[in-house]
């Protein structure tokens, strides 16, 4: 590889091969080595960023300025923490509408507003015509882990149970069809949400739960091979179990693509001990994010993420690459 | 789902006499289908299901990848369907000419491709034309729609290719296939009678199949049923007519002619490809940019797709398998491609 391609920030395993080769190895220090959504610094602190580029900028159910909040807010939840400060950094493209911007803001004071948290501090830039694609927004958020929680990608063991919190692949596929054209009916609307509250109230399981993660892009395939990979554990799905819509289901086998490597941005996936599954499950049904939510599957040592489908037949789940390209024929 | 897959089973298990029995898919998407619904697992192990050339993007001939390039460095627009972009010619990838900065574009459906050239009069568009009948007709509109709108900023790089004579060519020095599961997206345009000199004079017999789990066990109990006294049948009614889409038939032909092809793994095959007809030759790109193709004596070394393709060999014996070859860095086409075998079996860990 001399030049980087699409792929490598396509959120699939190009992309993890290509950050730990780059960026892990020169930065190397504790807190980044954790690979985890956010670091865990000293003092209960836990600290991410993300930047969004997003193409549409508005899309059937968000745009850019609720995802650039609720994508931050869900990073720091995925520690089992609660978001507290919020920074937005904003590149825009000289010649951008700034009607535009006034409503991406609006939508971000919404979010913000919804997930309770404040945005302290900021900054924008413009760059000339064609040197960025419209508006790229940065944004980093800080929150506190609660007493008691200990939340990582590497705590799965045999035995536990693997938690939906609700469709798979609404967001992914509603920015698929806005960039392309589809049609949908009912309209599929993006699931963009912010989800720390439904992980605070989980958290009141403590260690039991041991795992959250955000499907975003490479969807829930990619975070069950990430988790495999981190706890050093198997997954075993089952396709009947499996929340999709009717909707994600026909435009994906039209466009052959499998909905587990969609991308969600109001979804998590959470690991929990077994004696605690129903609870958790519970408690996210409970939530207005959370109606659908549903056991997928569970840990085993297998070292593989297997399905089980709905013709009693195993298979590997197929692990997400890069792009999502739709079938030719 | 259960129940119908038993009853599948029990169907099959009924027909089967136990003899050595291989049938070969020919289509990409029932390749796929049948390792994602695991189906192997479900037949039992006399009857081999092996996966013909009816992967567009697999099939396309190396030269013809490498011409696409070049004409990306030649500062054209190249609008193209999904994986072909990933695909490696001699030394470089349509992928890897974009990061170069060559303006490639993936599009969902030609017509899209031709939208673009229409908002864009200061680019030169080049929609590369892959795929089989299902493709065809709607690239076919593009060139009619182009032409009856006057526009001049689009073209096509036609590489399509037609079916019947490339299963032709697999059978016709004689082979041990008994029955092909014939393609259900290709046949809702063309029709099953194109399949018929399979039984006149080959012997050899073929369902038009759907894609779920249930179709493909269907069709496979359709061809035990007939493989003494062979026969061309539909499984897939509801949406394949014994007459195809004669709509679409007559756009295809109205746009194109026959010419001869060369396919990947099986080489050149007459009367199996398409070009422009005249009438439209200002959107043919090959003519509007004179596309050489280099010679194409350079299939990449080691791989062994055109031996998959044709069914002498399965992904998982080709020795790059799984080792020099993997999806995230694949060596032929037949890894690249969402509907190539070697992908199917590396995907779901056959
Ligand atoms: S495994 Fe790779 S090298 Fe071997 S035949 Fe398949 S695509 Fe070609």
């Amino acid at each position: 590889m001399d030049k980087v391609l699409m792929s490598h920030g396509g959120g699939g395993s190009m992309m993890q091969s290509f950050i730990s080769e780059i960026f892990i190895e020169k930065f190397n220090n504790e807190y980044l080595n954790q690979m985890e959504d956010a670091a865990l610094l000293p003092g209960k602190t836990v600290f991410t960023t993300d930047s969004f580029v997003v193409k549409p900028v508005f899309f059937p159910g968000g745009d850019i300025g609720r995802l650039a909040i609720c994508g931050t807010v869900n990073d720091i939840s995925m520690r089992g923490a609660k978001p507290l400060f919020l920074s937005a950094s904003f590149i825009i493209e000289e010649g951008f509408p700034v009607d535009d911007i006034k409503k991406i803001v609006g939508s971000m004071v919404d979010a913000a507003n919804e997930a309770g948290v404040q945005i302290v501090t900021g900054d924008t830039k413009v760059v000339e015509k064609n040197s960025a694609d419209g508006i790229f927004i940065n944004t980093a958020g800080i929150g506190i882990l609660p007493d008691g929680a200990y939340v990582s990608i590497k705590n799965g063991k045999p035995g536990d149970v693997v938690i939906v919190s609700g469709t798979i692949g609404d967001h992914g596929m509603a920015v698929m069809g806005a960039r392309e054209g589809l049609d949908f009916d009912p309209p599929l609307l993006s699931d963009v949400s912010p989800l720390n509250k439904m992980v605070e109230k989980l958290m009141a399981l403590r260690d039991a739960v041991k795992i959250l993660r955000d499907p975003t892009r490479g969807g829930v395939a990619e975070v069950l091979y990430e988790i495999a990979g981190m706890s050093n554990v198997g997954i075993k799905i089952h396709e009947d179990k499996l929340p999709v819509k009717e909707s994600v289901k026909s435009a994906c086998s039209m466009l052959g693509i499998d909905y587990l490597h969609l991308a969600n941005e109001g979804k998590l996936v959470c690991v929990v001990d077994k004696d605690f599954a129903y609870k958790a499950l519970e408690i996210m049904k409970e939530d207005k994010y959370g109606k659908d939510a549903a056991i997928i599957g569970e840990i085993d040592d297998s070292g593989l993420v297997t399905i089980e489908t709905v013709y009693g037949t195993n298979r590997i789940v197929d692990r997400p690459i890069g792009e999502l390209l739709p079938r030719i024929c | 789902m259960q129940g119908i897959i038993n009853t599948a089973k029990e169907l099959i298990d009924r027909y089967n006499t136990g003899e050595s029995i291989k049938i070969m898919e020919v289509c990409g998407s029932h390749t796929m289908a049948i390792s994602k619904y695991g189906l192997r697992q479900i037949l039992p192990p006399n009857i081999k299901l092996i996966s013909g050339p009816g992967c567009p993007v697999c099939v396309t001939a190396q030269n013809e990848i490498d011409a696409s390039i070049s004409l990306a460095s030649q500062g054209v627009t190249i609008a193209t369907f999904g994986d072909l972009v990933r695909v490696p010619g001699n030394d470089s990838s349509l992928q890897e000419e974009r990061a170069k900065g060559r303006d490639v574009r993936v599009f969902y459906s030609p017509l899209d491709a031709l939208d673009y050239a229409m908002a864009n009069p200061s680019k030169e568009v080049v929609f590369i034309g892959i795929g089989f009948e299902t493709t065809i007709p709607s690239v076919a509109m593009t060139i009619k729609e182009a032409y009856t709108k006057k526009i001049k900023n689009y073209s096509v790089y036609c590489l399509h290719k037609t079916m019947p004579k490339a299963l032709e060519a697999l059978v016709v020095n004689g082979s041990d296939i008994q029955g092909f599961l014939l393609p259900g997206h290709v046949s809702a345009i063309t029709g099953s009678t194109i399949y018929n000199f399979l039984v006149d004079r080959y012997n050899i017999g073929g369902v038009v199949s759907g894609f779920e789990a249930t179709d493909i066990l269907m069709s496979v109990v359709m061809i035990l049923k007939n493989l003494k006294d062979p026969k061309i049948e539909i499984q897939y009614k509801r949406v394949v007519k014994e007459e195809g889409n004669t709509y679409a038939q007559r756009l295809m032909d109205e746009v194109f002619e026959e010419s001869d092809a060369e396919w990947r793994g099986l080489g050149m095959i007459e009367g199996s490809g398409l070009r422009i007809r005249d009438k439209y030759s200002e959107y043919d790109a090959e003519k509007k940019f004179k596309i050489k193709k280099p010679n194409s004596s350079t299939e990449i070394k080691g791989c062994r797709c055109g031996d998959v393709l044709k069914g002498i060999i399965t992904p998982k014996q080709c020795p790059l398998f799984g080792k020099a070859c993997t999806p995230l860095n694949p060596v032929g086409p037949c890894m690249v491609s969402s509907e190539g075998s070697c992908a199917a079996y590396y995907k779901y860990g056959e």
